[in-house]
């Protein structure tokens, strides 16, 4: 690295994340052909990235160095001057804080201490948050009043305990202080009063024509009482028209769906009876599909094997971009997107489905044979699923193979309260609009259609005509720009609601604080619509439910004999009564939906419409796994979390195959100009191994100019490429610019040098049931475990110990942004990750096996090992890693003078260093957020994970209050608890009944570098796969046969 | 040639050494002292503070019991500043139009909370709990002095690292039955060297090593 004047200074972490500021250079070149080549000679088995399997240099700064080269030196071009400066302040300063006396502190009591409220006691209340039009119950940490961490809510049908990452990260939204916080009439601040009495004059003036140019644009609704408030609206004013907008939206399965069944309704596969599962481009194991949470432990309930082998599904998935679900896969075929709808067919025609024929897509004849007969050999208990990214056609052919092979699957009603197909609605308005038939537009939500609209469709030129616009929203965004009155919208931990999860399930949206900066919620902008314009929306909330319950009284709940004539009082109180079950429990229960009579169309064959073929390149719009679709752009936690996949952070990149890339000459970083239905725009390539040929994926939501602070300028706009004609997919050409830009991605750093003597072990089932114990072949280095300098320690209470199954882990990373929320960790910025410095405690080791075009994908979590010979202990001059009695390597903040030999001695790398004051000690709002309970790190400190030394304390205090043991599960991590598919365990390994003891005492059990013999707590239970013995695939890494020669010389 | 230093130079130097050795010494324990000194720990000083609350009155005077204003101290790390409301029970019947009390009535009628000055302030990177160690036998006397004594409140112990290990290492010298916790003036009935490791083993109080470990209250 070059003292280059345009390098960014490391000082200013918080301004580094803007485009422009960081030099432009593409990645290093690779011979894709060279790389083929030591693959298929048994190179790595496991490797992170192309640049590994090439051996850059660059790879072998990160794999043999604590830190890339100069990552700790002070690279500002400071003279001699200025550093005498800067140290003599220095030596002032700490001779001043020396002396110094702790500030006085206050103790501010309350006046009234509301009930149940016990300083220094944290509240779990229950609520829902809404995304894309499903809600997932909550329980929500509150410390004196203040909202700090999202848990799942244990009870709620589509959580069981879970979140995704998304509900992780959205506590921080609440604090984030770019939000919008006054009304606004042309950028300038109004009181409410006058907002109301703009919305109140448009409204009387479409009275005349019962407002026929009257438009309503929200997000996909799941509230049952917003719904009705529209539809009261709709009543009073029959001619206005509402629209449901999300960039991201389900119009396909809602097509599909209709036109097979003549209905809107939503399929649910029962994947606990699927032997078999064939996932059509349906990424149903990360966090971004609707139904993620409880795919995703129905999944993982299939993936155990400890109990019986034969337990295990098989997943076969066909995608185009590699995704997480791609990833899982036994088998995985890359395909354009476009031509899944052929192999659809194909596998259609051979599975028995009448009426329809095709031919498989060159080169996918075995693929299709063997699904086909997989299918067959298990009909009942099999699934074909169909992303929401594949046309209705798609959908369609796989209801009639489901209804064929007889699979595991219900239709419900779906959890929006008025299906429709969004992208045609918005069209439609904007024909609207142009007509000059709108003279009120009223847009409610984050779904940003200004932004986020078609670009076809010119959303935020056309609506310049509407005479009064406007938006509420919790951001003053793009789209509030371009509208005359902007309303602060409430998070939604701020304001009551409602919503229906994917069964239907209805929880209460209960707020936590009161809004922050006097924001209205979606309810109280709705009124201003209505008869009483200034109802709040609790009152909406609770009349909507209070008339609903007494339609639904439980029987025999109070003692009357269902007497409809109950005096008010007593249904009152009833209700009452229920109102706080509710409440209380997250959800209502008994309000999932029944399952509908779905009788499939006979003659659904023929109402398939074909799509086109994409001859040459074709392009994917897909959300984004980390920002969503633009909402999440302004928030630190969620964009400097690396994808699943690409791991790469702050930005989005045009992803595509090494082929591809090779093919065009392109390397990681080098900008391509992408041409799409005649619009062209600019963004820089990315090499995913895995991904289809021929076909470029995009992830919108990027290169928003109106974010926020943190998010403004990051990555490129991919929406401007968009078209309603081809909102996932469509054709494009792609030329090379020349320019080049910085993506920041971590897939190299933390390299582990000793990874391929199995660092990640994986047999087949087969393998499996013939060796149980074949993770112990791989203890190349037979050491008695018994050798140490050291004298063994006896445990005579507890000691803590982790297991992670890498056969249920799918490596969403939930876990990562839990364990922020949890611990207080700072974000860095783009350019601190690109020096190697993001603080993550724990992250998702993403490995590659086998040829670049078709690899095996493994995920392995990798937090602190907690080692028993700890090397870092020994090395730390001061004390400030030690060992516990309970075994855990302690991190002693107050005492780190930051020397970090202890992380210099981690062959695992998880020890991460405050280079610089990462933490932003000043803004209020990121003070609210914080968990009393951890330390809040300075510069120069080490730290790590302690295994939530916080929540152990606590929970060991609670249980010697109670003079008992601590119960097994009682603790749970916050990574375990985020964890949808249970894939870590955290618990006491001496007591031989708990669930991690008997973990550790499965066959598939190991620790990773296990001959450093430092005895890892955290260990691994090996992957079983499960891929058709009758397709080709990768070897297993890990397993005596893939251990070749390789690593054996170290 | 004669000397250039006189003969009694030899005993000045090695008297220098001698007085150098102790004036090192000195200064070593000067420093010592200086930081365990109330100066440096904030021990024994008054602070002002909105209404000048005395415990004396209000514990040895009236015989308020602690966890009558103390309330979460069984269940909560904090042992908790009551509500003024809590005041206010009393203060509405008694002494409700004194002029020193105006803060407190001001207080529940603005709805505007009292701002407390804090007495004993450990270091944000401690995790104190007082739950625990009242369970455990751990008087409010022990750590917080004779507050029946102080018309106004001070904080006795040092607070530092060292105090607190000195019961971590051998919580026995200190430990009470659990009757006699809010206690003020505590006299054990048996000798303490006896009923002390009794009541350590009856409580089930972790060994050291346990309860030194850095992780008690470093997280």
């Amino acid at each position: 690295m070059s003292l280059d004047p345009t390098e960014p200074n490391p000082e200013q972490p918080l301004d580094v994340q803007k485009r422009g500021t960081l030099r432009l250079r593409a990645g290093q070149a690779i011979d894709l052909q060279r790389v083929r080549e030591q693959l298929q000679q048994g190179g790595p088995p496991l490797w992170r990235s192309l640049e590994e399997v090439a051996d850059t240099a660059e790879f072998r700064n990160y794999l043999h160095r604590e830190f890339p080269a100069n990552a700790s030196d002070w690279l500002d071009p400071v003279g001699r001057r200025g550093f005498l400066k800067l140290m003599s302040a220095s030596m002032a300063l700490a001779g001043a804080t020396a002396c110094t006396v702790q500030p006085q502190e206050l103790i501010v009591p309350y006046v009234r201490q509301p009930e149940n409220e016990i300083p220094g006691k944290p509240l779990f209340f229950a609520t829902a948050m809404t995304l894309g039009g499903v809600a997932t119950g909550l329980l929500v940490e509150s410390h004196e009043g203040r909202p700090t961490k999202i848990e799942g809510n244990p009870d709620h049908p589509a959580s069981r305990g879970a979140t995704d990452l998304f509900a992780q990260g959205s506590v921080l939204t609440l604090y984030d202080p770019d939000r919008s916080k006054t009304v606004l009439h042309l950028g300038e601040i109004r009181p409410w009063s006058a907002a109301l009495a703009a919305v109140r004059g448009g409204l009387s003036a479409q009275a005349a024509t019962r407002g026929a140019g009257l438009r309503l644009l929200t997000e996909t609704v799941a509230s049952p009482s917003l719904a009705a408030q529209i539809q009261q609206l709709l009543a009073q004013q029959p001619n206005a028209k509402w629209i449901q907008w999300e960039p991201v939206n389900r119009d396909n399965a809602r097509a599909g769906a209709r036109t097979a069944f003549g209905q809107y309704l939503e399929p649910h596969y029962d994947l606990t009876q699927a032997d078999v599962i064939v996932s059509l481009d349906a990424d149903f194991l990360s966090s971004e599909g609707a139904h993620n949470l409880h795919y995703m432990r129905q999944f993982a309930s299939r993936r155990r094997v400890e109990d019986n082998a034969d337990n295990l599904n098989r997943l076969y998935v066909v995608e185009s971009n590699h995704t997480v679900t791609g990833g899982r896969a036994d088998n995985r075929l890359a395909l354009k997107s476009s031509q899944i709808e052929a192999f659809a067919r194909a596998v259609a025609a051979q599975s028995g489905v009448a009426g329809i024929i095709g031919t498989a897509p060159a080169g996918s004849d075995a693929f299709v044979d063997a699904i086909a007969q997989d299918l067959a050999a298990h009909r009942g208990r099999a699934v074909v699923m169909v992303g929401d990214s594949q046309p209705a056609a798609v959908h369609l052919i796989a209801h009639a193979i489901n209804a064929a092979i007889g699979a595991p699957v219900t239709y419900l009603p779906t959890p929006e309260l008025v299906p429709g197909e969004q992208t045609a609605a918005l069209r439609e308005l904007v024909a609207d609009i142009r007509a000059g038939q709108v003279q009120m537009l009223v847009i409610l939500g984050e779904s940003n259609p200004v932004f986020s609209a078609p670009a076809d469709l010119q959303f935020g030129k056309a609506i310049q005509s509407v005479s009064l616009r406007v938006h509420s929203g919790m951001f003053f965004d793009e789209t509030a720009q371009q509208c005359h009155w902007h309303v602060p919208a409430a998070h939604y931990l701020e304001a009551w609601s409602d919503a229906r999860t994917i069964d239907g399930t209805v929880s209460i949206v209960q707020p936590l604080i009161q809004p922050l900066y006097g924001s209205k919620s979606v309810h109280e902008v709705m009124a201003t619509l209505s008869e009483r314009p200034e109802r709040s929306g609790y009152d909406t909330v609770r009349e909507y439910w209070f008339a609903w319950a007494a339609l639904n009284r439980t029987t025999g709940s109070t003692g009357s004999t269902g007497s409809t004539s109950a005096p008010a009082s007593a249904a009152a109180a009833e209700f009452e009564q229920r109102w706080r079950k509710w409440l209380h429990d997250g959800f209502i229960a008994g309000t999932a939906a029944m399952p509908t009579a779905a009788a499939l169309a006979p003659d659904v064959a023929t109402r398939i419409t074909a799509g086109a073929a994409i001859d040459g390149l074709e392009v994917n719009f897909r959300r984004d796994p980390t920002v969503y679709d633009g909402r999440f752009a302004n928030n630190g936690w969620l964009q400097e979390l690396p994808k699943p996949m690409t791991k790469l952070t702050w930005d989005n990149a045009a992803l595509m195959a090494p082929a591809t890339a090779d093919a065009n000459g392109l390397h990681n970083g080098d900008i391509i100009a992408i041409t799409h239905d005649g619009r062209t725009i600019n963004v820089p390539a990315w090499v995913v191994p895995g991904h289809a040929k021929d076909a470029i994926t995009l992830t919108v939501g990027y290169g928003r100019p109106l974010a926020g602070d943190l998010g403004s300028g990051t990555g490129f706009n991919t929406y401007a490429l968009r078209g309603s004609s081809a909102m996932f997919f469509g054709g494009a050409t792609i030329v090379r610019t020349g320019d080049a830009y910085d993506l920041v991605g971590t897939q190299d750093h933390w390299a582990i040098e000793d990874k391929n003597t199995g660092i990640v072990r994986a047999a087949t089932l087969e393998e499996f049931k013939q060796n149980p114990a074949f993770v112990k072949q791989m203890e190349h280095l037979k050491l008695d475990k018994r050798i140490s300098l050291y004298a063994d320690k006896e445990y005579r209470g507890q000691q803590w110990g982790m297991a992670i199954d890498l056969n249920t882990c799918t490596g969403c990373t939930a876990c990562v942004i839990a364990c922020v929320a949890e611990n207080n960790i700072p974000v860095v910025g783009k350019a601190q990750v690109k020096r190697n410095r993001e603080m993550h405690w724990l992250r998702i080791d993403r490995y590659f096996a086998g040829s670049p075009d078709t690899p095996d994908t493994y995920v392995q979590p990798m937090p602190c090992q907690q080692c028993e010979n700890a090397p870092c202990e020994v090395v730390c001059p001061v004390s400030a890693t030690v060992h516990s009695a309970e075994g855990l390597n302690d991190m002693v903040y107050n005492r780190c003078v930051g020397t970090r030999y202890c992380s210099n001695n981690c062959p695992w790398k998880v020890r991460r260093f405050n280079f610089l004051l990462y933490q932003d000690w000043n803004t209020p709002q990121f003070k609210l957020q914080r968990n009393p309970d951890v330390t809040v790190r300075s510069r120069g400190i080490m730290e790590k994970c302690t295994y939530c030394v916080q929540r152990i304390n606590a929970a060991r205090i609670q249980a010697k209050r109670e003079d008992r043991a601590i119960r097994d599960g009682e603790i749970l991590t916050a990574c375990q608890a985020v964890c949808p598919t249970d894939a870590i365990v955290f618990g006491d390994i001496n007591d031989p009944n708990s669930r991690v003891a008997r973990l550790k005492g499965s066959p598939r059990n190991y620790a990773t570098l296990e001959d450093l013999n430092t005895r890892p707590r955290t260990t691994y239970l090996a992957a079983v796969k499960n891929p058709n013995p009758a397709l080709p695939h990768n070897p297993m890494v890990g397993t005596p046969h893939a251990s070749t020669d390789h690593g054996a010389g170290h | 040639m004669s000397q250039v230093f006189p003969k009694s130079t030899n005993a000045w130097s090695k008297a220098s050494l001698i007085t150098l050795v102790f004036a090192l010494l000195a200064l070593g324990w000067l420093v010592l002292t200086l930081q365990r000194s109330d100066f440096v720990t904030s021990a024994n000083q008054f602070i002002e503070q909105p209404v000048q609350f005395s415990h004396q009155h209000h514990v040895g005077g009236v015989g308020i019991e602690c966890r009558y204003c103390h309330t979460a101290v069984e269940v909560s790390p904090s042992a908790g500043i009551p509500p003024t409301k809590t005041c206010i029970n009393c203060h509405s019947q008694i002494w409700n139009t004194s002029p020193y009390l105006e803060p407190v009535r001001a207080s529940f009628r603005d709805d505007t909370p009292l701002n407390w000055v804090r007495v004993h302030d450990l270091p944000d990177f401690v995790y104190f709990n007082h739950s625990i160690h009242v369970r455990k036998g751990v008087g409010c006397e022990t750590c917080h002095g004779r507050v029946d004594r102080m018309p106004l409140m001070r904080q006795v112990q040092s607070l530092q690292m060292e105090w607190c290990l000195d019961c971590h290492r051998d919580p026995s010298r200190f430990v009470r039955p659990r009757d006699q916790i809010t206690t003020m003036g505590y006299q054990p009935a048996l000798a303490q060297a006896e009923l002390g490791p009794r009541l350590v083993r009856e409580y089930g109080i972790a060994g050291v090593e346990e309860l030194t470990n850095c992780s008690v209250c470093h997280r």
